[in-house]
């Protein structure tokens, strides 16, 4: 009995921290799906390089930085001509209004450091901001998301939540001018 | 002791082939709304469920309302939190839209097992003698409610959105609701029809367990120090308090306009919203109606901004109306 009790406590600490801390892999396969799924694209702001633009990894994630300060969006002109990005990358402007990409490092205030993966999950299913607002805005493609499995959305969820925090407080979304430019 | 140690395991999943419980499947909605067994005859409620209409009502678009429950015979609901009673399982809740005196929607959830609940929303036939089951994403567009505007039948991950998820609520029934201590600005007040239970009623027939001693001879009432605050107050709580609220918060969001916390939550909070144009926008400015953002969304049906964000095409406007007379008089605002 004194053999099995320490034997015990020890398997349901294991058993435990399976339950409530997603292994290395699990991290692992949220940071392979992040990357193919492109969510750096838009969530990780681009910097002009020798190259051209690139992704400002010491940024990663954190959307669009709340230091650039984007001028009234451009008018658009009628057509298939419709809509116009910075140059970041992490600001868009169509006949839906202004958007801002979002901050998905975990700080607390202004990322998903705040989240539950409940909470996470439901914001997919419904495609709604914070969860339960509005419809979650172009460009992001949500729709894709919604077709990612159970274990995978959580594995992203995980990989997010182990990256490091960034405090960028991204402005909220601004609607259009009170002329909608017609969809084709 | 090994009993102990393989169930701790096979609860963690450790035991490779174990038999471990599989959640069991939920229980299906009928797909017609006459066979919930709810109904007497062809739209016809069946008389033994309690029919009942909430003080402050909520706001879809004008509809006309009809709502009933049903509690399973020889149960009670447990009354001990006044905000948020727990119904019995087996507890179904029904609501009936009409739009232009037709029936369009019936929605109903049903407590299936201790923290299970089942959504359905049925869409009633041009007939108007029975309602079939909508799809799971709602059914957009479903009736004209309005020239050029169409009333779309919410998706059921929308009811969980508004109900909650794990402590499901019914919105419109509980002690605030059904107080005999009513408003009389109450905005859009159904009145009470012969037969509707109220909270007397649920005391009487010993339907509510465990609430306070004093329920009845001091019933929930909004505490407001003008009738127009309690009125606003009321219709906030009704509204916007099914997801602004601090017991299950948003992430990154403070708010909470359930009436004890509103005030403290709103006033001259910056909040992360702009209104367009207003370079000082507040979620509500004392004396400013043109600056607060919580009636700029009110009064909102953009996508991007309107509150709620999901149910409603059409602005209340009396509700807008009343809320920017309430905030213009800022000095009948309490201090906070």
């Amino acid at each position: 009995m004194s053999l099995t009790r320490p034997f015990v406590l020890a398997l349901l600490g294991v058993a435990l921290a399976q339950a409530g801390t997603p292994g290395k892999s699990v991290i692992q396969r949220g940071a392979y799906l992040v990357s193919i799924s492109g969510c750096h694209d838009c969530h990780t702001p681009l910097k002009m390089g020798p190259k051209g633009p690139e992704p400002d990894m010491t940024r990663m994630l954190s959307g669009h930085p709340e230091g650039l300060k984007m001028p009234p969006a451009p008018k658009l002109a009628e057509g298939p001509w419709g809509w116009v990005g910075s140059l970041s990358m992490t600001a868009f402007t169509g006949p839906w209004g202004v958007t801002y990409t979002a901050n998905l490092t975990p700080d607390k205030e202004t990322g998903l450091g705040s989240w539950t993966e409940a909470q996470f999950l439901q914001m997919v299913r419904t495609g709604r901001h914070l969860g339960q607002g509005r419809r979650i805005l172009p460009p992001m493609p949500i729709q894709n998301l919604q077709l990612v499995s159970e274990p995978d959305l959580k594995a992203i969820f995980a990989y997010l939540q182990s990256i490091p925090a960034i405090h960028n407080r991204v402005p909220a979304p601004i609607e259009p001018a009170a002329t909608p430019i017609p969809m084709h | 002791m090994r009993a102990l140690l393989l169930a701790a395991l096979a609860a963690f999943g450790l035991v490779p082939g174990a038999a471990r419980t599989l959640p069991r499947a939920l229980p299906q909605p009928p797909r017609l709304l006459s066979q919930t067994g709810l109904y007497a005859a062809s739209g016809v409620v069946d008389a033994r469920h309690l029919a009942y209409a909430p003080q402050y009502p909520l706001w879809t678009d004008g509809a006309a309302k009809s709502r009933w429950l049903h509690l399973p015979a020889g149960t009670a609901i447990d009354g001990r939190d006044e905000e948020g009673w727990v119904l019995p399982v087996g507890t179904k809740a029904w609501k009936e839209f009409r739009f232009g005196g037709r029936k369009v929607e019936t929605r109903l959830i049903w407590k299936t097992g201790p923290a299970t609940w089942v959504f359905a929303s049925y869409a009633w036939n041009e007939a108007q003698t029975d309602a079939t089951l909508v799809p799971e994403d709602g059914q957009p567009e479903a009736a004209e409610i309005a020239p050029g505007l169409r009333h779309s039948i919410p998706s059921r991950e929308d009811c969980r959105g508004c109900h909650g998820r794990e402590q499901v609520e019914i919105l419109g029934f509980n002690a605030l609701q059904l107080s005999p201590d009513r408003d009389p600005g109450a905005l859009h007040a159904e009145a009470l029809q012969p037969g509707m239970i109220t909270l007397d009623d649920l005391v009487a027939r010993h339907l509510l367990r465990g609430a306070r001693p004093d329920l009845l001879s001091r019933p929930p009432r909004i505490a407001a120090e003008t009738p127009a605050a309690r009125t606003a107050l009321g219709y906030l709580q009704a509204n916007c308090a099914a997801c602004h609220r601090a017991d299950r918060p948003i992430p990154g969001l403070q708010l909470d306009l359930r009436p004890r916390a509103a005030l403290r939550t709103t006033l001259d909070q910056p909040g992360s919203y702009r209104i367009p144009g207003q370079a000082d926008s507040r979620i509500l400015s004392p004396g400013h109606p043109e600056r607060s953002t919580l009636l700029h969304r009110m009064a909102s049906r953009h996508a991007l901004s309107q509150m709620p964000p999901l149910g409603s095409v059409l602005v209340d406007q009396a509700a807008v109306d009343h809320l920017r007379r309430w905030i213009a008089d800022a000095p009948l605002l309490p201090s906070h």
